[in-house]
């Protein structure tokens, strides 16, 4: 399988196609609904944001706690569509890529193309083993919001497929 | 008459609820690797992955998802019983909170208004049901909301009959794709009234993976709604496949003369479930 190290470069986005496997390592944002609308406010304050877009991967999920010993408890991907409204305006401003689980919108994909951005499905319900590959999680944004928190993850060997690539394919199917 | 303290409800909700967030029912792994066997390409991967998920979650005591829920807790009370100490539901979120905790669970429960957490899961979607005798039954569901997302409600008219909830249970599928973790399994409440067939639909999802309705007329909607979910072609994380839904499951109530009420309620492959008994 592909290993890629975080950030990913534009070279290695372009390297990647609808279907591809790849294993990553390096360090990815969570950030679900709630985080994405502080982001939101955020921005539309004029404000700087509590962490660097420009290159990052945001992972949508939110954990469990950790066990005494871990450096996560389980942690798959949450449903990618509740982020359509929030995803196209972050890859405008520097998002390089994004992991989640389930298909995104149209608005998504042009923005993925236009900004050659990548898209990636994590098995969702593999909360466990997402979990496992989480060596180090530190909370950067948001406390209160608890599990639906800004963390910083640092992961090893995280498997993933590509979902949609930075040329408008996708991997999934619709079901018409 | 049967004297039983809610403390012992408390205890079994707790003991139920960390067995369940660890834990994907049997049926449900068999029915999944009868899935992967057949699949091919990025389906049978999602589904490798799924299947050694379970084992680790298992072995580690981790939550097999970490979408540990939101406690759904049904409840056959025997007429004979009669509680004393807490309130029963006091007992019930007691239960709920300690699980969570200790479990190292995911608090999942928030206002819906303002978003804030309530913190420690509670409260549980209680449902309960006076039967015969003077035992209790606890069914304890921990559901998630990816696929919860998905479920959806239709009230027909007599006249579309059982195309009509064919259809209905098909589109729900068709529309949710990729989105509540498929393979899916369905559950579907047929009759009664508004809220009676929801909770129909939820009881559904309690028979195991490969049950079968009773009824010869309802067995013949639950393969014919599986065929035609199978033939969208979504597969194990609607990466495309053969496998879109391991099982229709459908509960069935009488209705009104004017009415058909169809409920349909997904769940993600990930079937935790764990029953109990005082």
């Amino acid at each position: 399988m592909k290993k890629l190290n975080l950030p990913l470069t534009k070279e290695d986005i372009l390297s990647l196609h609808a279907g591809d496997p790849v294993l990553l390592s390096g360090v990815i944002l969570t950030a679900r609904d709630c985080a994405h609308r502080r982001i939101f406010e955020c921005l539309d304050r004029g404000e700087k944001l509590p962490f660097d877009i420009e290159g990052a991967t945001i992972y949508y999920a939110g954990p469990c706690p950790a066990k005494p010993g871990m450096a996560s408890g389980s942690c798959g991907p949450t449903t990618s569509a509740r982020m359509n409204v929030f995803a196209p305006r972050l890859y405008d401003l520097g998002l390089n890529s994004a992991i989640g689980k389930g298909e995104m919108s149209e608005e998504v994909k042009s923005a993925l193309v236009k900004n050659r951005c990548c898209y990636f499905a994590a098995v969702g319900g593999a909360g466990a083993l997402y979990g496992k590959a989480i060596k180090k999680s530190e909370c950067i944004a948001f406390p209160d919001l608890l599990s639906e928190a800004v963390y910083r993850l640092e992961v090893v060997d995280f498997p993933v497929v590509v979902a949609m690539d930075a040329y408008g394919n996708s991997i999934y199917k619709n079901g018409k | 008459m049967r004297i039983i303290d809610t403390k012992q409800i408390e205890e079994l909700v707790y003991s139920l609820a960390l067995k369940a967030g660890v834990k994907m029912t049997e049926p449900c792994a068999a029915a999944l690797k009868k899935a992967c066997d057949i699949e091919e390409g990025a389906a049978k991967f999602a589904l490798e992955t799924i299947l050694e998920n379970k084992d680790v979650a298992f072995k580690e005591k981790m939550p097999v998802c970490q979408d540990t829920g939101m406690a759904v807790v049904i409840m056959e009370i025997g007429q004979d019983v009669h509680f004393v100490g807490e309130l029963l539901s006091d007992a019930i979120n007691e239960g709920v909170r300690r699980a969570y905790k200790d479990g190292y669970f995911r608090k999942s429960v928030c206002d819906p208004i303002t978003r804030v957490n309530t913190g420690d899961n509670t409260p549980a979607a209680i449902h309960t049901e006076i039967v015969g005798g003077d035992k209790v039954r606890i069914t304890f569901l921990p559901k998630g909301f990816g696929s919860e997302n998905m479920s959806a409600h239709y009230m027909l008219t007599p006249s579309q009959g059982v195309e009509g909830i064919i259809d209905s249970i098909v589109e729900t599928v068709r529309k949710a794709g990729s989105r509540p973790c498929p393979p899916v399994y369905v559950g579907v409440g047929i009759g009664g009234n508004f809220d009676t067939s929801a909770f129909l639909a939820k009881k559904a999802l309690l028979k195991d993976v490969g049950y079968e309705n009773e009824r010869e007329d309802i067995r013949k909607i639950e393969r014919e709604a599986l065929k035609r979910i199978n033939e969208l072609g979504i597969g194990a994380q609607g990466f495309g496949g053969k496998v879109t839904a391991l099982g229709v499951s459908c509960e069935v109530a009488p209705t009104h003369i004017a009415g058909l009420p169809v409920a349909v309620n997904i769940q993600c492959h990930c079937i935790r479930c764990e029953k109990g008994e005082i």
